[in-house]
């Protein structure tokens, strides 16, 4: 019995000192090098316009104006507090359907399109805030915002092509870009659309609509 | 399949091979109590830490002195955390002001973190403070996988030593794992995680107003500390729900290979500690090859699978890999290769949902963790489980050229066999068994995400996982209170059920005289060994679960080949 009392005592004083090394002086090490070396990272990556932080760059958002590139169907509309995926199984019914139902969609909100359809642009990302699209989707998606914001989808290409961010090292991942990126570069190229709607009332309809346009 | 998602792939395992041997190197000397580079900075810390806790330094432990040791460590850690998930509310640091955890949840969670599980029942950017992040879980990492370690170490020491009966201290090799090895590492690729993106702070989530007017809910908190022991540790429970397919975990296709390589690090590192200790390198290597021929054929596979896409999907004329869960900077081939590393170790991280993979890429994550999590494997327990097979192959060999069987000089007998059976049969016994109990309960049908036979593998995955002390999910598959319990019960069990048995074979192993190598003694660093030693581990692992995979990815296989859907 001593023996065992004796290493109760130990395995106790042992947790208290990890805890306060390892649970405690760690992170905090981890924060104050960090807040020094990356403050940027280390805050969220928060992209700010005229002062006003308005979304981070690594973190998706819903985009419904026919004016912005469009994300990917999100299982959580785009909430970064509910993250996750439909884990829908590829043989569900309910995945089918919602793929059926996104296909529509895509075919009616983008008549002009040339490209054929995407397949990240009809499946949910598995975090719910996926920040990227492919380049075929986001290609896929010019002919309709160039119609909406009166300019050539040439030059929505373009706005396109300087977003794509290739494999890394040429072999890692896959190319992509950053919806919010070109959104902002739309947004410098033709500020009029897509811009945020001026009285509460409207922002809310907006805020209303985005929620139920990105659910998967 | 791409050349570059292979290329991916084999660049990541030629890192893991070359970090090996450092490493492993390294990870001996520290375990042996030898001076390393980092000896002038930590050995104070470390003397100091044995002061304050009246640890003996020098006083070794017999077997079950060391078992118990690490079962009263678990069970104050355990208690810990679950207190501290029951008082959050009142505790500093929870600017969300999130409520205590119900009591089911509390336990399965801490039962998850005690273990080495880390099944994600909790949901942690909506129910968790910063405190029980960074106090709770994120300590839980750290010391989980040092236990794991220890135990290996311990198990190793089994093998090496002759004619004692002690195996090491526990308080001794627990400390060392922390301070030397988890903690430097964790704490350089924080860092770099935090430069590829990952937060690191303590502020309240922020509301803010998109360009295009919507209202979005940014998160933050101490993110990166956590995400890279989560991964070093391969402990695997996120952060956020998403886990490692969420951009704050996991940003960019580089900070997934860094979490890829420190999920496989550990486990093969310590083959090499394992030849450095018993004075056999190259039994050390048969391990590694082993494995490396494991990893290789389940990443061929799940990769394939993901890579060729759902026909259901083509048939409406969107041509495409599966991307239904995945994350677009990563792809088929990064979730395809995430997916084997998370399952093959037992770590359970992900970056891509698995619910939503193909039939056969899922069978390839629920065969990894079905095989016993050898595959490289947990921090520790993926080095103590392989032994099991390695006694039990050696047994078999005898068996068949009739000679008494031998592991390194030492004879194996009755009693090491039964242990290393009792340890092999864990997994099977009780993925099996209480998966068929779901079945026949209605609660444990009532959270199913999919129909079908996609739902059974949902419950086979949810008792596989557990019981591998994995963590990874079919995710569609609810918490309800029978899955808290049940789940949290099954833990316990994969743990120390595994880690019992194979302390007391280590402690009959140690007790042995060794005799020098003859002419007709079985060497287990030969292709014949590790031949033998693949047969060994496919055969268990397929006999054992081909009927119930059979019911679950396999038949939904077929049954997508013919264009059957489920509601």
């Amino acid at each position: 019995m001593r023996p065992l009392i004796e290493q109760t005592r130990v395995a106790a004083l042992l947790a208290v000192v990890t805890i306060a090394l390892l649970g405690g002086v760690y992170p905090l090490l981890v924060t104050a090098v960090a807040r020094v070396a990356f403050p940027y990272q280390a805050a969220g990556s928060m992209v700010r316009l005229g002062g006003r932080v308005i979304g981070s760059a690594i973190v998706g958002e819903c985009w419904t104006s026919p004016a912005c590139l469009h994300g990917r169907p999100s299982a959580s509309s785009y909430d970064p507090t509910a993250t996750g995926g439909t884990n829908l199984a590829p043989t569900s019914a309910v995945l089918i359907a919602q793929v059926r139902r996104r296909i529509v969609r895509l075919r009616r909100d983008n008549p002009h399109a040339v490209l054929p359809l995407p397949i990240d642009l009809v499946t949910a990302s598995g975090s719910g805030i996926d920040p990227d699209v492919s380049p075929a989707a986001a290609y896929y998606q010019a002919p309709r915002i160039a119609a909406a914001r009166g300019v050539s989808v040439a030059r929505i290409d373009a706005v396109i092509a300087r977003a794509v961010r290739p494999r890394t090292f040429g072999i890692l991942g896959e190319p992509r870009v950053n919806v919010l990126a070109v959104n902002l570069a739309l947004a410098a190229l033709h500020p009029r659309p897509g811009a945020p709607a001026r009285s509460t009332r409207a922002r809310r309809r907006q805020a209303d609509a985005a929620r139920t346009r990105c659910a998967a | 399949m791409t050349a570059a998602g292979w290329s991916a792939a084999l660049a990541f395992f030629g890192i893991v091979a070359l970090l090996t041997k450092p490493l492993g190197g390294y990870l001996a000397r520290v375990f042996e109590g030898q001076r390393t580079p980092l000896s002038p900075l930590l050995r104070p810390l470390e003397s100091a830490i044995y002061r304050v806790c009246g640890v003996r330094e020098d006083a070794e432990m017999t077997w079950y002195e060391y078992a118990i040791a690490l079962l009263l460590f678990s069970a104050i850690g355990f208690a810990y955390l679950y207190v501290l998930l029951r008082t959050q509310a009142w505790l500093p640091l929870n600017p969300q002001h999130f409520a205590n955890l119900s009591p089911a949840l509390a336990w399965n969670t801490a039962i998850s973190f005690t273990t080495n599980t880390n099944w994600q029942f909790y949901s942690g950017e909506s129910s968790l403070s910063y405190l029980t992040q960074m106090a709770g879980l994120t300590w839980h990492n750290f010391v989980s996988a040092g236990a794991g370690i220890a135990i290996a170490v311990a198990v190793i020491r089994g093998v090496a030593r002759s004619q004692t009966c002690r195996l090491g201290n526990f308080w001794v090799d627990l400390t060392r794992a922390c301070l030397y090895v988890l903690a430097p590492v964790a704490f350089a690729a924080a860092i770099v995680l935090v430069w590829q993106g990952v937060p690191q702070n303590f502020s309240p989530y922020r509301q803010v107003t998109t360009l295009q007017g919507g209202a979005q809910t940014l998160t933050g908190g101490p993110m990166a500390s956590q995400e890279a022991i989560k991964e070093f540790g391969t402990n695997g429970g996120g952060f956020v729900n998403a886990n490692s397919a969420s951009p704050n975990e996991n940003p960019t296709p580089l900070s997934n290979l860094l979490e890829l390589v420190l999920m496989f690090a550990l486990g093969a590192a310590l083959t090499y500690t394992y030849g450095t200790m018993v004075r056999d390198t190259r039994a050390g290597w048969a391990l590694f090859t082993t494995m490396a021929i494991l990893f290789f054929f389940g990443f061929a596979g799940a990769y394939a699978a993901e890579a060729a896409g759902n026909p259901l999907v083509h048939q409406l004329g969107v041509a495409g890999a599966n991307m239904e869960g995945k994350e677009c900077r990563f792809g088929a081939g990064a979730s395809a290769l995430f997916a084997t590393v998370t399952t093959d170790t037992s770590c359970g991280a992900v970056n891509a949902m698995h619910d939503s993979f193909m039939p056969l890429g899922g069978l390839v994550t629920l065969a990894n963790m079905q095989l016993g999590e050898i595959v490289f494997g947990g921090a520790g327990s993926g080095l103590y489980g392989m032994l099991g097979f390695v006694v039990l192959t050696v047994f078999i060999a005898g068996l068949m050229v009739g000679r008494t069987p031998e592991l390194l000089g030492k004879k194996i007998e009755r009693r090491e066999v039964q242990f290393a059976i009792l340890a092999v049969l864990v997994t099977p016994v009780l993925s099996l068994l209480p998966s068929a109990i779901a079945v026949m309960v209605p609660a444990g049908l009532a959270t199913l995400g999919n129909h079908g036979p996609h739902g059974f593998s949902e419950i086979l995955y949810a008792f596989t996982s557990t019981n591998a002390n994995n963590g990874s999910a079919f995710a569609g598959l609810g918490p309800n209170r029978f899955y808290d319990y049940a789940t949290g019960a099954n833990m316990l069990l994969g743990r120390f059920a595994v880690i019992v048995p194979m302390l007391a074979l280590a402690g009959s192993l140690a007790g042995k005289r060794a005799v020098p190598a003859g002419p007709g003694t079985f060497s287990t660093r030969s292709a014949v060994f590790v031949a033998l030693l693949l047969g060994t581990i496919v055969v268990v692992g397929a006999l054992t679960f081909l009927p119930a995979d059979a019911l679950g990815p396999i038949a939904e296989q077929l049954f997508l080949r013919h264009g059957v859907t489920f509601r």
